[in-house]
């Protein structure tokens, strides 16, 4: 058994009562969600918080998918396996569910939650493509009060985000707009493992079957690959077609940046950042022409 | 994985199934397991119990400068911290290994790899002892690492055993087998030569439980009792007492439940010995269990290593000989577990199941700055290897003649009316019927459909593969003429009592870490004696309550301690049988044995049971002349030769073509044992050990940087298989006995362990043929797929 070094553990009651602790404890306080990215480091000792706020008793105020008219709500302490479940979200944003059927395995879909995927900000975490790919917000709080962050602005960087000292995530919001579908794309080298390579795209058809918009987010192919710039700008007005998604693939290899590791050569991040970046679209157009 | 909607209902066993010996029934300890009630020995707690830790090197190669303890004993709850310097004042600082070479217990003078034990903190609890080892500071002065295995004899290459009298370099051994000259000649007018160079990566058993123990040091009565992980207690004992001079009759050693051992608990660990030096100091309990970690970094690896194949063959197709060259990696201290006479295990089988004209292999083991070990990992002694390097290389030869995998084999496999078949390597295989395995798992696969579906994905530009391997095990070591664990000869004990309501107890030396050994030994001594193995006890684990014996590992318990059981039951019978000839009034010679009872030649009226013979055993009367009261044997039971199991294995993947990832489609396995004592136990040995073969073939390694760090140290980075990645097993089997076992069982323990990665590796190769590769190394992950299809294999060094 692995054991962490010594840390005091406070369980809050209420978000407004999470956020007073954080705030009064300052920069020596986490918060641990399903704590299996916090726990894992805590007993390796790569992390050794000097105090824990616990906000796993909020699931009744933070734990929910909500589908409205113009967006979809995920409360941050949303677990993996909620969003796998949802067929709400399944119908709006296919891309969640794609990509939650590959992330880790049922013992931590259980617990895991979004806020702590996108907090960690781990580069090869999925959600966070997958979030900026659906041109996600993020719903910060404080003491101060309430700030939206775009998901471009969130993720910045490996480990780093724009939650601050005394702040919680507490919800993600994604837009919902029409003739749109989304997909997700990984290869891993195991149920459950990291992902060797992932591509996340969303695509927005016009009323002529052109592409009207398309967002394309990468993971684990480097430490800035939430976003791929240029994309769009190449594709919108085309019609979908393996060209088209052949040149979205040639800009994802381009613009990603991998280094080699046990999961694979940069060559072969590389061919799957185009090789999946392909696979997603050509999914994500099947779906919005209803075929998939 | 087989659901049970999918599995014939014949093919499990009932609760009222209870079969008087042999055949299929759920398992005796079951019942505990799955409830969650076994008692591991992490769950051994004692009164003033105290938790050890060990703090370990973070360099792959470094001299130690200093080590300054004080502030680890001043923290409130620490109770000792203990050094290399403080273990060499008792002479304790370094030990042997089961290759007769020394291994540090605590480094004194140079760290040789990352992860040896360097300090032990004992503390009250177990998260002070974790804490304990922050506070310890050790300056290091880091020196440059032996890392790749083919650098390790280059002249300029930095010297690891400084530590061994006038050692220069990093030489292990070398060691030969089979005949050279006769080989090269064979080689020199052989129409086709093929070589290939093929690597065996480092692997790791990575059983559920760690390593661990509770040591108890009782200074009332001067006897130390050690609960711990081991396959095999008995030889524990003995070498606790060579080496640390505790007096072996004041030493218990006791496995109880293991949670998986495959090799890796055959070794004494440092952390063993440690925590009994630590409770001798002490007087107290003191329990070490290391984490995942630990057990990844520092305990007994596997395999490891490069090998160069050759095979010479005619042009029509008629294998006359192998040829290979090993260049073996042993880490920084030589401790693979393997028979004195036998460095490089049982690597001599690489001749496989075919009839050759010569065979050689020169072999070169070096040391490096990697952990030690080289265990049978579930391998029977590097047959693991052996039977990888000769099935790969009948498919490279298959592919330089172009001719169907299976119709090669079955060109050359040893032919029934040729047993017992000695090898060019002197190998006796004691029984075989190749052929008719090999088309069982052909028929079972539907081989011939698979090849057309292959050409037809294929022309649609799909890449699907399929595999096959042959293999024969050499299990059961061993004849103690030939075979010692230093020093300790491999014959096991085996003792039986019957009381006298006929309820037994049978006595094993050999330790089960999940084999089902409570069931398997019941049901031996219920087919010998007619008792139903409920009423069996299978007493084991505990050198207080068993008789000498080496140990669970390399397939040995059936084939040794299996008939060990059969022979002591038998002793029991023939006693029984006088004893009965007194009741029934004939003599010995006019009874005849009914499964369970002894009646009167020619008339069945007249019968005992064995409960009724056990009953008057013990009982008033008297017994007819010369017999004593009471009935129970012992024996020790010295094998004549190894067992010989063999299978056929075909593996059917589908490769994706864009992004390498292999699925393995389909999976047949047939396998012969011998006798079969319980199907269940034996689907199941097999069932582990394919998934086993899957994760070594895809996905296990233990890798390391340029600087000798372990780059596998937790199970997120050294991947094991799930279910997912296995697909619905396809089993079979034939029958073909050892002819010199009692029982003619043959052990199936590492069987498809042995023979499933070449299977698997084949097929993907197989399905890569458009390529035009013809090899590629494990682990056989995507990106290594994908880089062989790119033509550029690399090998996982
Ligand atoms: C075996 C295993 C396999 C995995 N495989 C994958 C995988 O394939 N893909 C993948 O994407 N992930 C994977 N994960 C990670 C898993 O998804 C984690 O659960 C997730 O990354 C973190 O979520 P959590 O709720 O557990 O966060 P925690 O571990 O509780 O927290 C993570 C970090 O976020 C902070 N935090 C959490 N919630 C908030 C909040 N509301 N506001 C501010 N800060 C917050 C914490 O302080 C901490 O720093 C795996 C994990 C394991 C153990």
């Amino acid at each position: 058994m692995q054991v962490p070094a010594p840390f005091e553990y406070r369980r809050a009651t209420s978000v407004e009562d999470a956020i007073g602790l954080l705030g009064e404890l300052g920069s020596s306080a986490r918060v641990v969600a399903g704590g299996h990215s916090l726990l894992p480091m805590m007993k390796l000792r790569l992390a050794t918080p000097d105090r824990l706020v616990d906000i796993n008793d909020l699931h009744g105020e933070l734990g929910y998918v909500r589908v409205e008219p113009g967006e979809v709500r995920i409360g941050a302490l949303t677990r993996h396996r909620e969003l796998l479940e949802s067929d709400e979200l399944a119908a709006v944003h296919p891309v969640f569910r794609d990509a939650e059927r590959v992330i880790a395995d049922p013992v931590v879909r259980n617990r895991g939650t979004i806020g702590g995927s996108l907090c960690q900000a781990d580069p090869a975490e999925d959600l966070s493509a997958v979030c900026t790919a659906v041109d996600a917000t993020c719903v910060i709080r404080s003491a101060g009060g309430t700030r939206e962050v775009p998901m471009a602005d969130f993720y910045r960087g490996p480990f780093e985000t724009a939650v601050g000292d005394g702040e919680l995530l507490i919800e993600v919001r994604v837009p919902r707009r029409p003739r749109g579908s989304s997909a997700y794309e990984k290869v891993e080298r195991r149920a459950g493992d990291w992902a060797v390579a992932a591509s996340a795209a969303a695509l927005w058809l016009d009323d002529d079957g052109r592409i009207a918009d398309v967002r394309v987010g990468l993971s684990a192919v480097g430490p800035n690959t939430t976003a791929i710039e240029g994309i769009a700008d190449a594709l919108r007005g085309r019609e979908p077609s393996e060209e088209a998604y052949a040149q979205a693939g040639a800009i994802a290899a381009e613009r990603c940046n991998p280094v080699a590791d046990l999961r694979g050569s940069v060559e072969y991040k590389r061919h799957l950042a185009d090789e999946l970046t392909r696979r997603a679209l050509r999914r994500a157009v099947a779906r919005c022409r209803g075929e998939g | 994985m087989t659901t049970l909607g999918t599995r014939p209902l014949d093919s499990f066993a009932d609760n009222d199934q209870k079969p008087v010996g042999y055949g299929r029934m759920l398992r005796k300890e079951d019942p505990r397991f799955v409830r969650g009630l076994g008692h591991y020995c992490d769950d051994i707690q004692l009164p003033g119990m105290l938790h050890m830790a060990i703090l370990r090197s973070p360099f792959a190669h470094a001299r130690i400068v200093s080590i300054d303890t004080s502030r680890a004993l001043a923290h409130p709850k620490v109770k000792a911290v203990v050094t290399g310097a403080d273990l060499a004042e008792k002479g304790l600082a370094w030990m042997p290994t089961l290759s007769n070479d020394v291994q540090a217990v605590l480094a004194t003078d140079k760290v040789r790899f990352q992860g040896q034990e360097v300090a032990i903190v004992v503390a009250e609890d177990r998260y002070s002892a974790r804490d304990g080892l922050e506070l310890i500071d050790v300056q290091y002065d880091p020196l440059p690492p032996v890392v790749d295995v083919r650098h390790a004899l280059d002249p300029d290459a930095p010297v690891i055993r400084d530590d061994l009298e006038g050692k220069a370099d990093n030489h292990c051994f070398d060691w030969e087998t089979g005949d050279a000259a006769a080989t090269q000649a064979v080689f020199d007018r052989a129409e086709v030569v093929v070589s290939q160079d093929i690597v065996y990566p480092r692997v790791h058993p990575a059983p559920m439980e760690t390593c661990g123990c509770v040591a108890d040091y009782d200074r009332v009565s001067g006897k130390l009792t050690l609960w711990t992980t081991s396959q095999a207690p008995h030889a524990h004992r003995t070498l606790y007492a060579l080496v640390a001079g505790l007096p072996e009759h004041k030493i218990r050693v006791v496995s109880p439940d293991i949670g998986g051992g495959f090799g890796n608990k055959v070794p004494i660990y440092p952390g063993y010995v440690c925590a009994i030096v630590a409770s001798l100091v002490l007087h107290k309990p003191v329990k070490w269990m290391e984490d995942r970690s630990e057990n990844l970094i520092s305990t007994g690896f596997a395999r490891d290593y490069l090998m160069r194949g050759e095979i010479a063959a005619t042009r029509d197709g008629k294998i006359l000989a192998v040829r290979t060259n090993v260049l073996a990696d042993h880490g920084a201290f030589n401790g693979t577990a393997a028979p004195v006479k036998y460095p490089a295990g049982f690597f001599g089988v690489f001749t496989g199941s075919y009839d050759l004209e010569a065979a050689y292999c020169h072999m070169t083991a070096v040391y490096t700055n990697k952990a030690p070990g080289g265990v049978a990992y579930a391998c029977s002694f590097r047959i693991t290897e052996a039977v990888y390097l000769v099935e790969r290389m009948v498919d490279v030869l298959a592919r330089e003649l172009d001719m169907d995998p299976a119709e090669l084999r079955l060109r050359n496999l040893i032919r029934p009316e040729q047993f017992p078949y000695t090898t060019k390597t002197g190998w006796v295989y004691d029984s075989g019927e190749y052929e008719r395995a090999l088309r069982l798992s052909m028929e079972t696969a539907g081989y011939e459909d698979l090849r057309k579906e292959q050409a037809e994905r294929r022309a649609r530009g799909e890449l699907m593969g399929i595999g096959l391997s042959f293999f024969t095990e050499a299990v059961g070591a061993g004849p103690r003429k030939d075979m010692d664990i230093l020093g300790l000869g491999m014959a096991d004990g085996c003792e039986l009592t019957v009381h006298p309501t006929g309820k037994a107890v049978v006595r094993l030396s050999v330790q089960t870490q999940g084999q089902g050994h409570e069931t398997t030994f019941a049901q031996i001594v219920a087919e010998e004696l007619g008792i139903p193995p409920a009423d069996i006890e299978v007493v084991h684990g505990d050198t207080d309550q068993t008789p000498f014996g080496l140990g669970t590992y390399g397939s040995r318990s059936t084939p040794v301690s299996g008939a060990a059981a059969a022979m002591v039951a038998r002793k029991v019978r023939d006693k029984a049988r006088i004893i009965a000839s007194g009741m029934l009034e004939v003599s010995v010679a006019d009874l005849e044995w009914e499964k369970g009872a002894f009646q009167v030649k020619g008339d069945p009226t007249r019968s005992v049971t064995i409960q009724d013979v056990a009953m008057r055993a013990y009982g008033a009367g008297d017994l007819p002349e010369g017999v004593e009261g009471g009935l129970q044997a012992e024996v020790c039971y010295n094998p004549e030769n190894l067992t010989y199991p063999f299978g056929a294995y075909i593996c059917v993947v589908d490769v994706d073509p864009g992004t390498g990832a292999v699925k393995v489609r389909k999976f047949v396995a047939i396998d012969d044992c011998g006798t079969r004592i319980n199907e269940m136990i034996i689907e199941g040995q097999v069932h582990g050990g394919l998934t086993d073969g899957v994760g070594m073939a895809l996905m296990e390694m233990i890798a390391f940087d340029e600087d000798g760090n372990c780059l596998s140290a937790s199970l997120m980075d050294y991947l094991i298989p799930t279910a997912l990645e296995v697909p619905d097993w396809q089993t079979g089997h034939t029958v073909t006995p050892s002819p010199h076992h009692p029982i003619g069982a043959k052990g199936i323990g590492e069987s498809a362990t042995v023979g499933s990665p070449p299977a698997v590796v084949n097929a993907i190769v197989d399905a890569l043929a458009p390529f035009g590769i013809r090899h590629a190394d494990m682990p056989l992950t995507p990106s290594r797929v994908w880089d062989a299809m790119q033509g550029h294999p690399l090998p996982p060094v």
